[in-house]
């Protein structure tokens, strides 16, 4: 089991300026501050469309790598776009779920299956041509170069635990500054 | 309860709102399957080479992809069933509402009878569909016969500009013509 922070700070130095990344809720509170960019896109909204808010941007410019770090009760809430992504096949789409166990943003309750189901093989199952899934950050850091090396989509499962509480700023997720912020960093390149 | 509209001899062409989406910039069609408009819509979108068509499992799905296309500058528009609208709303609240996003769709109304207005119909999954656009604050329009066709590339544009969500509501099944 790793803390999700630390296995973000790894993800993070694998992170180009020019990837865009999708985080959702407690992730997207915690990859924030680690990854200080306006490429990042926090204003998923809805519960359960991580992907499919990376897939569009995806498809929309291939010209980048689409990083969604999505949260297994999220993921659940809305399993067919496993199958959606998978059927469009974006080469530049990475998906990293949170595997916690729990809807951490909304009180800590567990997940339906919490321990049984199988993220990675829900992803395999649908068509994803690259599953992995990690639970110690040894494994994690010497793999991750690797793994965003791979033609998309691909998929990762990683088994956390919250680290450091994030600071929950919904201003900043919800507010116009930030979308607008990307909207202007997008066009700039 | 208003004046019934005698529309039984009125007509809608697929092709005649295919034509004018493409006007309105749009190239992407997201879609789940609705009989009411298979055969008029979807089966001619598939085959159309100027479209591409991304199939997808659940409908508010494709608000997420239509809010992500909307950043890179492309259009899109969903089509699906009134019944999948009702399935979205909560994702149209968010992105369509509170994001201010124009998440745009082709809405089959599915069972509205023709000579009846949509909130005067004897079928609740048909009657309700307008008031609660209404009560969200959606923009809609209903695109009923050839003559409802001219509204779609303005309000399109309308939606891109503002920008906001719209709904289109199919009132008839289109003829794949």
């Amino acid at each position: 089991m790793m803390k999700r922070d630390e296995c973000l700070e790894i993800l993070a130095r694998h992170v180009t300026e020019d990837d865009i990344v999708v985080a959702i809720y407690s992730t997207a509170f915690d990859w924030i501050t680690i990854r200080k960019s306006p490429l990042n896109y926090i204003f998923t909204g809805a519960m359960g469309l991580g992907a499919s808010h990376a897939l569009g941007l995806a498809i929309g410019r291939p010209d980048r790598r689409v990083i969604v770090l999505d949260g297994d009760g999220s993921l659940l809430m809305n399993l067919g776009c496993l199958v959606t992504v998978a059927s469009v096949a974006p080469p530049n789409l990475y998906h990293f779920v949170s595997v916690n166990g729990s809807y951490e943003a909304n009180g800590g309750h567990p997940i339906p299956g919490k321990g049984v189901v199988d993220f990675r093989g829900f992803a395999a199952s649908a068509g994803y041509p690259n599953c992995f899934a990690f639970s110690d950050l040894g494994p994690f850091e010497r793999e991750i170069p690797s793994v965003l090396g791979l033609t998309g989509p691909v998929f990762a499962a990683l088994d956390v635990v919250q680290g450091k509480p994030p600071v929950l700023d919904y201003e900043i997720m919800h507010g116009d500054k930030t979308r607008e912020a990307f909207q202007a960093a997008l066009n700039a390149k | 309860m208003t004046e019934p509209l005698d529309r039984t001899n009125d007509t809608l062409r697929g092709s005649s709102i295919i034509a004018a989406i493409k006007s309105a910039g749009i190239n992407i069609v997201l879609s789940v399957p609705d009989i009411w408009t298979s055969k008029g819509l979807l089966f001619p979108i598939a085959n159309d080479k100027e479209l591409r068509l991304i199939r997808v499992c659940k409908e508010d799905e494709a608000v997420g992809i239509t809010a992500g296309l909307y950043f890179c500058g492309q259009r899109a528009v969903s089509l699906i069933q009134s019944t999948g609208l009702l399935d979205s709303l909560n994702a149209m609240r968010a992105m369509g509402l509170e994001y201010r996003q124009p998440i745009c769709m082709l809405v089959g109304l599915l069972g509205k009878e023709p000579d009846v207005a949509p909130k005067d119909s004897k079928k609740v999954g048909v009657s309700i569909i307008e008031p609660v656009l209404d009560a969200m604050g959606i923009t809609h329009h209903l695109i009923e016969t050839e003559a409802d066709v001219p509204k779609i590339k303005p309000a399109i544009d309308a939606a891109y500009a503002k920008p906001e969500p719209l709904v289109l509501l199919i009132g008839r099944r289109p003829d794949a013509t």
